[in-house]
């Protein structure tokens, strides 16, 4: 929960909730999808809105520091598809479990960690959430497995990981995350055939940003209906630009796994407004106009800000006094990031086992060893 | 325990029999022909400590699914800083077996013991493939379990004490199976065997062999080998695998760094697979493995004899 400052205006002049119209999800084998009506509360709308607003600056931060060398190697910046991991998490529960691929920073903070211990792991310091040993693209927390490099390969272990939750029977569900580039990956259409054999309660979600690296997906893709590639898999398309959207289509898909009923399949069409990484600058094989399009149009924050104030959820004034405590928040964990030392080089041989006795582990010739504690 | 044809086949090397009949379905799972994807479920099942045995119905299949061994289960640990674990073991038979041809007859010792994060056991005997499959599950790490097809069928004596529950062979510990004085033989798996038979004959010789049996490949005890180099003052290692990069070329490597060195007599040799893909015909195949009679030349060569 976030504590808000509110503006000069009383609690009782806003509405405490609001209903609002959903756009209808394209349906692949289902009878009925979720519900084309949502309604939010001011608390839900104001916590969605601090959360997207966070990730946002989050990922504009950390474009600042790569940018002045701070952050080095891969950076895979997720601003534009804010709604797609805050609508997941939202509807799902703490005790449920989600994995992803590199393009993980919006839900390391959705799954709970601090945004300074995300930008420290950045900056490889040693007070990064993975000590610096990590990087951007291996950073994990309780019931989030990554943070994975390997394109496609997190699927297969997402369904493991739903397979473990139907074995120990504590009616937690998976969400396997992978974006239209993996989705031709050939280990998920192995996965897809062992998640409906064995009835794993395990959502597959396609986060579809229209490009995979640099290419489109009409040049990738024979069948552009990503949420259909699961075939005997039931499946939906969602506004991944539609925090309520999401959030609706992940309870309806939670509640068809948590029902026994195997797994499901969702396609967000979200997008993102950065290249694939910080050394592409995304504008080769997209122009600048369509980015543009996107941002006026479809912004997720823009479309939750509008709603709120629309429906007298909130109020203009109340919402910048979150933008001022955000973008508070994100200098002071920056400056963490950038001033908490390396880890020592005692770090580098740690951690190549779990529970294990200390070792020696070689390094660059047979006289430097490290020590190595799990 | 997962894998192609564990459950109702009772295991295509009838290893796992009767387990399905008892366990079954929830906890003897067969797969269909889908290695990367099955391997990848194995490992996300392990982070979430269901503790999985992934079966490789032979370790040439574990190649289509060698990403997620070494990059979604080897590295996991240390990636995460040690707050995702990954208990899983892989196990299968591996190496050479009898008419299998090239495809079907690769050692992956040498590939899968290059990786950090990752325990490599090779057992021998029956206390080797007992107590070091029960220490493999146990353990909190992936480890891989290379075994053997035609060792299955050999029978070998047990102790009562390696026939009781908890019996336990430590991970990274080697054994001595047979002490000598006159040269040191070190080797993993099936040549194992071929080394204890090229003792017996060069015995009659007079020479008398020192037989250690890995029995892990990774961690490796090379401390074991180098304490019977100081005492034999010779050494040849033996193994199935290709010989560049090989195992032998490892502890060759790691004997010149160490104390054992100075002890030497004469260079280390290594018996080898021959350095072809695994032909079929008979007398072509049996010329591809290291035999008795190539282990025994090796002594004599090393002892000059």
């Amino acid at each position: 929960a976030s504590r808000v400052m509110v503006a000069s205006r009383n609690y009782a002049d806003f509405a405490s909730e609001a209903t609002f119209e959903l756009k209808k999800c394209d349906l692949h084998r289902l009878e009925e999808g979720p519900s084309t009506t949502a309604v939010m509360t001011r608390e839900e709308g104001l916590h969605y809105y601090k959360t997207m607003q966070t990730i946002r600056r989050m990922e504009l931060k950390s474009d600042q520091l790569y940018k002045q060398k701070i952050i080095r190697g891969f950076c895979h910046l997720y601003d534009g598809q804010e709604a797609c991991c805050v609508g997941l998490e939202v509807a799902i529960k703490p005790t449920d479990h989600v994995i992803t691929a590199y393009r993980a920073h919006g839900f390391t903070y959705a799954r709970g960690v601090p945004v300074r211990e995300i930008l420290a792991e950045l900056t490889g310091r040693k007070g990064g959430c993975a000590k610096g040993k990590g990087g951007s693209m291996h950073m994990y927390t309780k019931n989030f497995y990554g943070g994975n490099g390997i394109v496609g390969a997190q699927v297969p272990l997402g369904a493991g990981i739903a397979l473990a939750c139907k074995y120990f029977g504590k009616n937690e569900i998976c969400l396997t995350l992978y974006g239209d580039g993996a989705a031709n990956q050939g280990q998920i259409f192995e996965t897809y055939n062992m998640a409906a054999l064995w009835k794993l309660p395990c959502i597959f979600i396609c986060e579809n940003n229209r490009y995979g690296m640099g290419t489109s997906v009409e040049r990738a893709a024979a069948s552009t209906d990503y949420y259909k590639r699961g075939d005997f898999i039931p499946g939906l398309r969602v506004d991944g630009m539609d925090v309520l959207c999401v959030r609706e289509a992940t309870k309806f898909a939670a509640e068809h796994c948590r029902a026994g009923k195997g797994p499901i399949l969702m396609e967000l069409q979200t997008y993102r407004y950065h290249g694939h990484s910080m050394s592409d600058p995304g504008i080769s094989y997209r122009t600048r106009e369509e980015i543009q399009e996107v941002r006026s149009k479809s912004d997720p924050i823009t479309l939750l800000k509008d709603r709120m104030v629309n429906n007298n959820l909130a109020s203009i004034e109340e919402l910048k006094e979150i933008d001022v405590a955000v973008r508070k928040e994100i200098e002071e964990a920056a400056q963490f990031a950038t001033t908490d030392p390396e880890p020592p080089l005692e770090e580098l041989g740690n951690h190549i086992y779990f529970n294990e006795p200390p070792f020696e582990v070689r390094g660059p010739n047979q006289w430097i060893r490290y020590k190595s504690v799990s | 325990l997962l894998g192609e044809e564990v459950a109702q086949y009772d295991g295509a090397y009838k290893i796992s029999r009767g387990l399905w009949k008892k366990y079954g379905d929830k906890r003897v799972i067969d797969t269909p022909i889908s290695e990367m994807g099955f391997t990848g479920i194995a490992v996300g099942a392990a982070m979430v400590w269901l503790r999985p045995v992934c079966e490789f119905m032979t370790f040439n299949f574990s190649m289509q699914a060698i990403d997620q061994v070494i990059n979604s289960a080897a590295k996991t640990c240390y990636m995460s800083a040690g707050s995702i674990a990954v208990p899983i073991v892989f196990r299968g038979p591996n190496g050479a077996s009898a008419g299998v041809a090239a495809q079907h007859s690769q050692c992956f010792a040498a590939w899968y013991g290059h990786c950090p994060g990752l325990k490599v056991v090779s057992p021998w005997s029956s206390e080797d493939a007992k107590g070091l499959l029960k220490a493999s599950i146990r353990d909190d790490n992936p480890v891989v379990m290379l075994e053997n097809e035609l060792l299955y069928g050999v029978p070998f004596e047990m102790s009562e004490q390696a026939q009781s529950k908890d019996f336990v062979v430590p991970i990274g510990k080697a054994k001595i199976e047979r002490q000598g004085t006159h040269v040191t033989l070190v080797s993993h798996s099936r040549p194992v065997g071929h080394c204890l038979e090229a003792a017996v004959v060069l015995a009659k010789e007079g020479v008398e062999c020192e037989v250690i049996n890995l029995r892990t490949i990774r961690p490796m005890d090379i401390e074991t080998v180098e304490a019977s180099v100081v005492k034999t003052n010779h050494l040849v290692t033996v193994e199935g695998g290709w010989p560049q990069f090989g195992v032998g070329a490892e502890i060759c490597a790691r004997i010149m760094e160490g104390s054992a060195f100075n002890y030497l007599d004469a260079p280390a040799v290594r018996v080898t697979g021959a350095d072809v893909p695994m032909p079929y015909a008979k007398i072509l195949e049996d010329n591809c493995i290291p035999q008795v009679k190539d282990i025994i030349f090796a002594v004599k060569k090393t002892l000059n004899i």
